[in-house]
């Protein structure tokens, strides 16, 4: 399979004790591996990703909250899918991220299209990305207070959806 | 001693003449947000044809309409927007709140759907369906006219009166242990 090449690669480059392959699931695509690697150096290994393995694609950056899920030990999982547009080959990678220290280094210097990806990660989970060029929320306004994906905010919300001002009549 | 009146001559109340204008061209504006906006589309083309009714002039410049069509769900982030439009619209104004979602919230009883437009600005008739026929639609635009007729007055007095400033609905969802809002600015 071709992606076993990169994880030689990663192998090479980082050893093997801070990052591990993860299970192949019944549902991925030929061609497609799996990553956890570890918060502090994520920055590290995008670039060594981007750089010597080809992966020239962002294809996108989301997140998981791990919140009452079976098993799970830690509470966020943040995802990068990357692709290499040359061979085809796709990679996840994830970290794993537990309160109080939600901060990892942005992807934005090494792919421009994680800009918008980042802020509604931001927006949604509340996960921060240092050396992001704009960190503002993208969906929700800028006065909301909460991050709403997150499995400990109420679906309905905290009310903040009927506290605007009413127009009467009058007024109108 | 009569007065001999013409047989082309007809004696009415200037309300009444100005209602009759009014409710004959009103023009309205398409605040379109969901999939009831193409419902509203359906009812202004050829087939159904809104302008049997006078109200075929749909314009998206607030300045030009006197008749508000929200049909969608509106979001709090869009709200805002709403009002500043249902605010730039000159009076006599009316409103009419299409399908379940501008009405109520619809399905979408998520913390960013705002749970029925009525609670934020003046609604004039509810139009029921998940999307409303064309029909439905136009039933509302004949019932608004049989409103405009029946109250309307020259200086829109009927807008001054108490019953158009009350409240149509609990502002809050009471819910037991129900925090209280968080702050957001006025608009
Ligand atoms: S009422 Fe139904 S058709 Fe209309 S906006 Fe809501 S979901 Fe769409």
């Amino acid at each position: 399979m071709a992606d076993t090449a990169t994880l030689d690669k990663l192998k090479a480059r980082f050893g093997e004790a801070d990052w591990k392959a993860g299970d192949r699931l019944p549902s991925a695509s030929p061609g497609e591996s799996r990553i956890v690697v570890p918060q502090s150096q994520l920055a590290k290994y995008l670039k060594f990703l981007k750089t010597d393995c080809g992966f020239d694609l962002l294809v996108d950056v989301t997140c998981v909250d791990y919140l009452h899920f079976r098993n799970a030990k830690d509470r966020f999982g943040l995802v990068y899918c990357l692709a290499n547009t040359t061979t085809s080959e796709r990679l996840i990678v994830r970290c794993y991220l537990n309160e109080p220290d939600l901060t990892v280094e942005s992807a934005v210097p090494l792919w421009e299209g994680a800009n918008w990806l980042e802020r509604e990660v931001y927006d949604m989970f509340g996960i921060v990305f240092g050396g992001h060029p704009d960190l503002r929320r993208i969906l929700l306004p800028d006065e909301f207070a909460d991050h709403p994906l997150r499995k400990d905010y109420p679906l309905r919300g905290r009310g903040e959806r009927h506290n605007f001002h009413r127009l009467t009549r009058e007024e109108g | 001693m009569g007065v001999e009146v013409p047989d082309n001559v007809v004696v009415t109340k200037l309300d009444q003449m100005a209602s009759w204008c009014r409710k004959n061209s009103l023009w309205p504006m398409p605040f379109a947000t969901a999939c009831c906006g193409i419902e509203l589309m359906a009812t202004g083309a050829s087939k159904h044809d809104i302008a049997r009714f006078g109200a075929e002039v749909f314009r998206f410049s607030p300045r030009q309409c006197d008749l508000m069509i929200v049909a969608g769900r509106v979001v709090m982030k869009m709200l805002p927007v709403l009002q500043r439009i249902w605010q730039q619209m000159p009076e006599p104004k009316w409103c009419i709140s299409m399908g379940a979602c501008a009405s109520t919230g619809g399905v979408f009883d998520t913390y960013c759907v705002v749970q029925g437009i009525d609670r934020f600005i003046p609604v004039d008739m509810y139009v029921p369906g998940c999307p409303p026929r064309p029909e439905q639609l136009i039933q509302a635009v004949i019932d608004l006219q049989a409103k405009i007729q029946a109250e309307g007055t020259l200086m829109g007095r009927e807008f001054k009166t108490a019953a158009r400033q009350q409240e149509k609905r609990a502002l809050l969802e009471i819910l037991p242990g129900h925090e209280l809002p968080r702050p957001m600015p006025r608009v």
